[in-house]
């Protein structure tokens, strides 16, 4: 009878363990925290995007538990898949999960700055997530205006399920995350300047550290701007105002009196000047990373490194001046396109740089291509194929043609989720050694995740843009059913739409080897030593993952990152001090 | 439907169905070269990628920057220029200014689930509307104000007719909330928001019934709410709008 009762007394301790580790200020804390909100919206979103695909395909397939895939159900589940992956999962994993992670680490800061405010961001954060989730259970349902909400859709529960109770949730959860998203940003801004190490020069910044401070400085503005919107709209949903609906506007034969007169117009430019920099949020850390992990396995610096610097602010100024691309049939004045289709191609200019630098660091190097270069790799290859439709979509003309179409959908799963995913999937198995303490995920199983998933990711995402070359539009609860003659230009690529929901299936399914590897790495011993990759960046500093102790010697930097002997044979870190005969300081 | 026989076969490999439009020529002509460009930069830039990456020899650092970024990327960006400022002109053509005058004036509604057509009537003039008169039930599905004599002869419709070959200047506009008027044979797409009154023109050239979609979603009906287009020959769209007249002079009386 002692095990109970000593089980009994331990408890209480075990408890407040884990209770201080939640609760904790500590960054790597706060770190996994944000990934495990990210972790409970990305399965929640593959599974919402199971059911769309399947309802699509399978138009009278029941779901247990709940039935019939009725017309609002499909918006709502295009409304929560769009919220939980492009805000919970795309934008706090790769900035906020690993941003707190490694980017300390990565300057020689040892902490991040004000660890009170950043443990009370990813709090914001979390609650966010769970105002979301709760929309799924009140009467009437999750919101169907899309992860867009345009007004008057979304000012008034007249029009249509979902647009009550549910919406409502949806303002409170996307407010929650923009304050978490504000002050992880401002966090990261000051960590970033205030706290690098002696002889981090900006110089000697890598470009990961580049990417999340490009990405925090668009977060500021985005964030607060979304935030103004969704108060604006708020009042018009419950205070009677019209900031975004006209006067004498009529939905379900009632008419909307409210004080003035507004423009559903207004909501499009608050909410893209968000949206677009948002997208850019999502994928400059993915970015930075790839540069990296690509020099860091070919044993080359990265190539045209100042350029790569540039190229990382030119696209995060030009994310700010954009959003319009969103809106050249919306109603912009025509000259406004034009300006904005500028804009947008101009965009294209730094992010072919990236690609040919990727491409020509990686050029005959002769790489190591262990699973975190595969998806570095991956990544490029991702935003390639979604670049290029990018600067398609990018002229208004052509996008009079396909905007909210499956190829727009394409289009940004390709760049934006997919690549965002690949850069995800590179820093987990990139730095793996350093967040469980030198244990090392399987390389096999991680190339055969590797290779499956970029597989069925080009058979999901690439049909897509043929099925909105086809007239196909996306949001449709059915594309079959429907009167002539649309019936005839809908259901005319079936078979397309067909393979679009086996691959989505097999895509998901495939993350099964993922979730394997990780719990394999629990039970295989760490064997992962100091620097498995041989890497030169201050992360794999020894010690440089600790807590801060006056016993551990202070971090410095002493060179650039990426520094490699011609041939590859060797390196020198950033933290190795130089010899005083052979001392070259940079 | 016309024919899919009429479609040429650039547009089948990449999908695009029948372009019955004046103005879509251009557009699908510009489009073809946007894909096939972007399609070998794919190819080009994945087999770089592979077989740099899958070359046994390591190879020296790699010419100097010059070549290897600096030129690529400004024949890049000779590229977009080239791209942007063809479909800049195509825009501006199709958007900088409005039908000309003597095109055929069709008023488009949207609401949630429908879109209703407007023809003028033989006093060439639209009625006032007002969007708290709008009821389908009681067959006034826009809105026509009865005080304002205009509006007597207007003639509202679920189907839109129009005539091959002559122009036609559409004022879109929402009831409720913002829907999506799209006729991708027609390769036209604009947004009618409520509030505001926009205007498109073109001309349709290729005579046949042509699927209209709502492509802003609109509510847990969006995907049905459609309408078709018949594209009449000349004459038998006048035949047709004669007739149209008689019954709302009939109606009137």
């Amino acid at each position: 009878m002692s095990a109970p009762s000593e089980k009994l007394r331990t408890t209480p301790a075990r408890a407040q363990r884990i209770g201080r580790a939640i609760f904790s200020t500590r960054h790597r804390n706060i770190g996994f925290g944000y990934l495990a909100i990210s972790g409970v919206a990305v399965i929640f979103g593959t599974i919402l995007s199971w059911l769309m695909r399947i309802h699509l395909s399978w138009p009278g397939w029941r779901v247990p538990l709940h039935g019939p895939i009725l017309p609002e159900d499909y918006l709502a589940l295009v409304t929560m898949h769009g919220t939980l992956m492009l805000f919970f999962v795309l934008t706090v994993a790769p900035q906020s999960g690993f941003g707190n992670l490694i980017l300390p680490a990565q300057i020689g800061a040892r902490r991040m700055a004000f660890p009170r405010l950043n443990a009370l961001g990813m709090w914001t954060t979390a609650a966010g997530l769970i105002v979301l989730l709760c929309a799924f259970l009140v009467p009437g349902g999750s919101p169907i205006a899309g992860w867009t909400s345009y007004p008057p859709l979304s000012t008034t529960a007249l029009a249509g399920p979902g647009e009550g109770a549910g919406q409502d949730l949806w303002l409170a959860s996307i407010a929650l995350f923009a304050i978490g998203g504000t002050i992880g940003a401002v966090v990261m801004l000051t960590t970033i300047v205030k706290l690098r190490c002696p002889g981090m020069t900006w110089r000697r910044v890598p470009l990961t550290v580049w990417g999340w401070f490009t990405a925090a400085l668009l977060a500021v503005p985005a964030f607060s701007v979304l935030l103004a919107a969704i108060v604006l709209l708020f009042c018009d949903r419950h205070l009677g105002s019209a900031f975004f609906i006209p006067h004498g506007d009529v939905i379900n034969s009632t008419l909307v009196s409210h004080h003035g007169t507004g423009s559903p117009l207004l909501w499009l430019h608050l909410f893209w000047f968000f949206g677009h920099p948002e997208v850019y949020i999502a994928i400059l850390p993915g970015m930075g990373l790839t540069s990296m992990v690509i020099a860091n396995f070919s044993r080359r610096r990265v190539f045209a490194y100042r350029l790569m610097i540039a190229t990382t602010l030119a696209i995060g100024l030009l994310g700010l001046l954009v959003w319009g691309h969103h809106m050249f049939v919306a109603g912009m004045n025509p000259f406004a396109g034009t300006a904005f289709a500028a804009a947008s191609l101009a965009i294209a200019i730094p992010a072919t740089a990236k690609v040919l630098s990727w491409i020509a660091t990686s050029w005959r190097a002769r790489p190591w291509l262990s699973t975190p270069m595969l998806f570095a790799l991956g990544f490029v290859s991702l935003f390639i194929s979604g670049g290029l439709s990018g600067i398609i979509v990018a002229q208004p003309i052509l996008d009079e043609y396909l905007h909210n179409t499956f190829f727009i959908v394409g289009h940004f799963h390709l760049i934006m989720a997919m690549a965002a995913v690949f850069g995800l999937f590179c820093a987990t198995y990139y730095w793996f050694p350093l967040l469980t303490h030198g244990r090392m995920l399987s390389e096999r199983l991680g190339k055969w995740h590797f290779w499956l998933t970029l597989v069925f990711a080009y058979t999901t995402f690439l049909p897509m843009y043929f099925s909105g070359l086809a007239g196909e539009p996306r949001r449709y609860a059915q594309l079959t059913g429907v009167n002539q003659p649309a019936q005839a230009l809908l259901g005319a690529h079936q078979v397309l739409q067909f393979h679009i929901t086996g691959g989505a299936l097999a895509l998901g399914l495939t993350q099964v080897l993922f979730l394997l590897n990780l719990v394999r790495s629990l039970r295989v011993p760490s064997v992962g030593g100091e620097n498995p990759w041989s890497a030169t960046t201050m992360e794999w500093a020894p010690h440089a993952m600790l807590e801060p102790s006056p016993d551990l010697p202070a971090p410095v930097a002493y060179h650039r990152p990426c520094h490699y002997a011609e041939d590859g044979s060797s390196f020198t870190p950033q933290w190795e001090s130089p010899q005083p005969s052979t001392g070259e300081q940079e | 439907m016309p024919s899919t026989q009429a479609i040429p076969p650039a547009l089948r490999f990449w999908h695009l169905p029948v372009d019955g439009s004046w103005h879509g020529h251009a557009l699908d002509s510009h489009l073809l070269l946007n894909l096939w460009i972007a399609l070998a930069l794919f190819a080009l830039a994945n087999i770089l990628l592979f077989v740099g990456v899958l070359s046994h020899r390591r190879a020296h650092r790699p010419i100097h920057k010059l070549t290897l970024e600096y030129l690529p990327l400004l024949a890049f960006a000779a590229t977009f220029l080239f791209l942007g400022s063809r479909a800049s002109s195509l825009w501006a053509k199709q958007r900088y200014t409005g039908a000309a005058p003597d095109a055929l004036q069709v008023e488009v509604t949207g609401l949630q689930f429908a879109w209703y057509f407007r023809y003028p009537g033989a006093d060439a003039a639209f009625g006032r509307t007002r969007n708290d008169l709008v009821n389908a039930a009681e067959g006034n599905p826009v809105g026509l104000d009865p005080s304002d004599p205009h509006g007597a002869d207007d003639i509202v419709r679920s189907q839109l007719v129009l005539p091959a070959g002559r122009e036609v200047d559409l004022t879109l506009r929402a009831v409720d909330v913002i829907h999506g008027f799209a006729i991708p044979e027609m390769r036209l797409k604009q947004n009618a928001v409520p509030g505001m009154t926009q205007h498109i023109h073109f001309t349709p050239e290729l005579p046949g019934d042509y699927a209209i979609l709502c492509t802003q979603v609109c509510g847990l009906g969006h995907y049905r709410m459609q309408a078709m287009l018949r594209v009449l020959p000349a004459q038998q769209f006048d035949h047709w709008m004669r007739e149209q007249e008689r019954g709302q002079q009939a109606e009137a009386q």
